[in-house]
């Protein structure tokens, strides 16, 4: 959470050991530092705290002094006393105060989580068996801590609405829901879209959108994250997959600059979603709707699958020693991509220095959102800089091509994802330009190459990208690619020994790394790949201050202000 | 025993309100001394009036009898935000029907008692919540401070004091959790009446709009207007040490003259209430149970002894006929005087049904934010609903305790407690009734095991 630069540390007593934690900070995060779990539904680190579903309460007591003198009052061992309240309190709500000792696993808080357990359960339909949530959901996970093995509710339950659909994306079984007003708190406070709300009262409160909306923000699949139990759920993975069988592989959101951390969850090397990861650095726990949709990519009818020479089908080898052939050509252009990994983009910088082409770079645009759709629509614009493929900022388009082409210093051209032909470059200027396109999906410039090499997506590849604050951070392959197809640091590692016999060019990322470090003016010096942390590395970019990067002041990370509960 | 005289009520807050030529219209409030005592306050400085109502020792009439001077002191005076008086109007305790009386027959006085209280706590902006079926009060209360608008008594630079301050009536929508001070606060900012939590989100401090706010009772404002009439000191000597001023106790039930009256604290007992100021039981019917302070209070079982040691340290062996009618009197019984309202029980009250009636009430009035009480009030009601419907069982008894106490000390608010109190108390006193019903019944669900 939000430090202020304040790092004070207090000492308080938690069940009977003492221990520093942070000042300023709740008693779940207290106990969470040293290892001890409160269980909690409604109070979420980055929202304000509400305090309903009094599952985190905990014993609390002060040290004794005297309301008159305000001398200690101690024991007969000389030992100042504790007045231990004689209810339990909310640990979402109380901050540590020095001194204060805080019991988590008393009789008195063990009763009151059985107690908060059941009345959560009696009205709950217990559908775990058809139920999305079950193997993530919290209900099950502190039922199984805290709950009785049966019920002693012989009452009907609630009868709610089950299948609301509250927008485009998310659909809600209002009996699951334990009204806990995350998702409500996080449209008010995250997304300034006030349209989540309870309807009717007591035990028939009913989470439902005002009249009039839906829940269609950009956001909106987070509520189902954020939910605690199964009542949100992605109408898209709804009954799709059981999660205890998907592989989840940190990687991150390729959509813009803003760069989210997300988790690929995978079974059998097919994708099935996308959820955030949290970083408080880049995107604290949340991401957007539209950057979960990324995957389906991965199995789109678009998809390049074979390599070709003029069109005709052909292996993998083939294809490159033709491309090799094209490569030699002394009018060489390379049009780099700001879609490119780090690596990728260092190993092309060396194939344009090996071969003295023209570097190209095109930028893609578009609005910023104000949260983590950045107005940059690529995830490594910074790392075109950083590996010196670029030294300016790039345009909305590739029109410095024509002007080559024009002057005739541009006769053939090897092309990493980008189209050509919607970058304001025209099918008659490039005419007599042999084209090799190395890329993921079929576009008008692959229809048109003279070799074609189709690549992985970044869900198929590891490396690493640089986000709009500089921030170094790596992604690991999550599902195989499919058969024959190598990533592109294979593809432009074999034209470099190709063109370069004496110098092998590796494909592997840590040993291409030990290059990339090895510049002491590169902000990347000493940097080694195994060492990224999960959360990334904050880079130095004083060298590109004076470049005007279109994300403007949301270049760097600010998380929305919350009026969160602060203890004076 | 010799037989004491009638109790005498005294009749300060409701002097005139059974008064045949009293009206609750503002020529007839002035002509009977009103709107003196507000001038007398702007003669004082507004701390003054603050230590007056400390001095007096008045304690809040709404239910929790906090005293009312201590709540004023804690108001944060130094944060420069602006600062807030409303009055709670939502009476809505279920045996409770005092407030009513005053704002219906004398809401002049409220008006005056809240200009003073306003004018001591330096707010510019006053609000009354009054609850939503008190349709017939609203307006009564409107068109008094239209008059006293007319008067120059309320509003801008009053009497001519450069002090102003709005007055606003606010209708609730029919929620018992309104009453609740925080819950009021948020329904007045036009929100769902969930109650907020405590700390950091107490009223002197963070209260509505997050600013400083004080809130009181109808009955608590109008002492406001006595205490500054005859002093402080002088106000603290009604009453008993503790428990000054005067009360006005709802007596409800099976007694033969039910009805609101008002006593100085701890002038009589529940016995002399019950049998000399309310003329005792119906005939031919014996006393079971009394509430003693509206429905969230603990019951009180008719042949029970309380012993124990009053504050002052004197021993006290009180059958329910002995306990004085104050505000300790009762909390010294088990129970609490809450908002004075009495509810009488004769023998020929069932009291599962009684338990399910109340029951019924929490359920519906729980505003559902937080666990214990939403999910626990429903349980309840649910099975006191089960027991009377002939389908009892024997454990049905120690699973409602159960429950009760799973509730109590988890809430956010009080008034999830009190929605276990009730049930609490009437298992302790009345088990065997709740056991009877179960040896009567026929057809018994199972236990469901999953």
């Amino acid at each position: 959470m939000g430090s202020n630069g304040n790092t004070s540390s207090i000492t308080i007593n938690l069940n009977g050991n003492d221990v520093d934690v942070p000042a300023g900070i709740n008693l779940v995060e207290a106990a969470a530092i040293h290892g001890t779990e409160v269980p909690h539904y409604c109070y979420h680190p980055q929202l304000s705290v509400a305090g309903n579903c009094r599952m985190c309460l905990v014993e609390m007591g002060n040290p004794m002094r005297d309301r008159g003198t305000g001398e200690p009052i101690l024991d007969e061992n000389g030992v100042q006393k504790i007045g231990w309240i004689p209810k339990p309190v909310i640990g979402c709500g109380t901050n540590v105060t020095p001194g204060m000792h805080i019991k988590t696993e008393s009789s008195m808080v063990t009763d009151s989580r059985e107690g908060i357990m059941e009345f959560l359960l009696v009205n709950h339909p217990l559908d775990c068996p058809i139920c999305d949530q079950a193997g993530e959901c919290r209900l099950q996970e502190f039922a199984t801590d805290y709950g009785r093995g049966y019920s002693r509710y012989v009452e009907r339950k609630n009868v709610k609405p089950k299948r609301t659909r509250l927008g485009p994306r998310v659909t809600l079984d209002d009996e699951r829901c334990i009204l806990c007003s995350r998702c409500i708190r996080f449209c008010q406070e995250v997304v300034d879209d006030d349209v989540l709300g309870f309807v009717d009262r007591g035990s028939f409160s009913t989470l439902t959108c005002f009249p009039g909306k839906e829940l269609s923000n950009n956001y909106s699949l987070n509520t189902v994250d954020l939910c605690p139990v199964g009542a949100l759920t992605s109408t898209d993975f709804r009954f799709k997959m059981r999660v205890w069988f998907l592989k989840e592989s940190p990687g991150i959101c390729t959509e813009s600059s803003a760069g989210s951390n997300i988790l690929v969850s995978s079974r059998e090397g097919v994708i099935h979603r996308i959820t955030p990861r949290r970083n408080d650095s880049v995107n604290d726990s949340w991401m957007a709707d539209s950057g979960r949709e990324l995957y389906k990519s991965v199995t789109n009818e678009k998809r390049l699958l074979t390599s070709s020479v003029e069109s005709q089908k052909c292996d993998l080898s083939s294809a490159i020693n033709s491309a090799v052939t094209f490569l030699q050509d002394k009018k060489l252009g390379i049009v780099g991509s700001c879609h490119s990994s780090l690596e990728e983009q260092y190993l092309l910088t060396k194939l344009a220095k090996t071969t003295k082409a023209k570097k190209f770079l095109r930028g893609h645009f578009g609005d910023d959102d104000g949260i983590l759709v950045s107005a940059d629509r690529t995830p490594n614009l910074r790392g075109t800089l950083v590996t010196g493929f670029s030294t300016k900022y790039p345009t909305d388009d590739l029109t410095e091509i024509s002007e080559a082409i024009d002057k005739k210093s541009i006769s053939t051209l090897l092309v990493v994802g980008e189209d050509l032909f919607n970058s304001g470059l025209t099918p008659d200027q490039l005419k007599g330009v042999s084209i090799i396109y190395i890329g993921t999906h079929e576009n008008a410039t692959s229809s048109r190459a003279n070799v074609v090499l189709p690549s992985l997506t970044s869900f198929e590849k590891s490396g690493s990208f640089i986000n709009r604050s500089f921030r170094l951070q790596k992604f690991k392959q999550a599902v195989p690619g499919p058969a024959g197809l190598l990533p592109d640091l294979h593809i432009i590692a074999s034209f470099l020994n190709a063109l370069d016999q004496e110098k092998e060019q590796t494909s592997d990322i840590v040993s291409i790394w030990k290059q990339l470090s090895k510049s002491s003016t590169n902000p990347l010096h000493k940097i080694k790949y195994t060492d990224i942390p999960q959360d990334g590395i904050q880079l130095d970019s004083t060298r590109w201050s004076d470049l005007d990067f279109v994300e403007k002041k949301a270049m760097h990370f600010s998380p929305r202000k919350l009026n969160k509960v602060t203890q004076n | 025993m010799i037989k004491k005289s009638t109790p005498k009520e005294r009749r300060i807050i409701l002097k005139h309100a059974d008064d045949p030529n009293y009206s609750n219209k503002i020529d007839c409030y002035l002509k009977n001394g009103g709107y003196s005592v507000l001038k007398k306050a702007f003669a004082m400085k507004p701390e003054d009036i603050g230590e007056e109502v400390l001095k007096s020792g008045v304690r809040g009439r709404g239910g929790a009898g906090f005293p009312a001077g201590m709540k004023w002191k804690f108001l944060d005076r130094k944060s420069g935000k602006p600062i807030y008086l409303i009055c709670n109007a939502d009476e809505s305790e279920p045996g409770t029907f005092k407030d009513r009386q005053i704002m219906y027959k004398d809401p002049h006085q409220l008006i005056e008692g809240m200009m003073i209280a306003a004018y001591a706590i330096q707010a510019k902006q006053s609000f009354i919540y009054i609850r939503a079926e008190f349709f017939e009060g609203a307006r009564i209360l409107e068109r008094a401070i239209e008059e006293a608008k007319e008067k120059n008594l309320c509003g801008d630079n009053i009497l001519g004091s450069s002090f102003c301050c709005d007055l606003v009536v606010h209708r609730g929508a029919g929620a018992y959790i309104c009453g609740e001070e925080t819950g009021l606060i948020e329904s007045l900012e036009g929100k769902r009446p969930n109650p907020r939590i405590k700390p950091p989100y107490f009223p002197a401090v963070l209260g509505l709009y997050q600013c400083p706010t004080i809130v009181n009772n109808v009955e608590t404002l109008c002492n406001v207007k006595h205490i500054l009439e005859m002093g402080g000191d002088e106000f603290a000597k009604l009453g008993k040490p503790n428990n000054t001023g005067t009360r006005i106790w709802c007596v409800s039930g099976h007694v033969k003259k039910p009805g609101y009256y008002e006593f100085e604290c701890g002038a009589l007992t529940l016995g002399e209430m019950i049998y000399d100021v309310c003329g005792g039981l119906l005939p031919g019917r014996s006393l079971k149970a009394v509430i003693p302070g509206g429905s969230s209070s603990k019951i009180l079982r008719a042949d029970e002894r309380f012993t124990g040691k009053l504050k002052d340290g004197t021993e006290f062996d009180w059958g329910i006929d002995d306990i004085p009618l104050d505000f300790d009197g009762p909390a010294s019984a088990g129970s609490m005087s809450g908002s004075g309202g009495i509810i009488i029980m004769d023998d020929t009250v069932d009291m599962v049904e009684a338990m399910a009636n109340i029951n019924a009430f929490y359920a519906h009035e729980s505003c559902g934010q937080c666990t214990p009480c939403r999910e626990g009030s429903l349980w309840m009601r649910k099975i006191t609903k089960r027991m009377c419907s002939g389908h009892a069982r024997e454990e049905d008894a120690d699973l409602l305790l159960s429950v009760a106490n799973q509730i109590e000390g988890r809430t956010i608010c009080a008034f999830g407690e009190a929605a276990s109190w009730p049930t609490q108390s009437f298992i302790a006193k009345f088990r065997d009734e709740f056991e009877l019903k179960a040896k009567n019944d026929h057809s018994k669900p199972t236990l469901q095991l999953i």
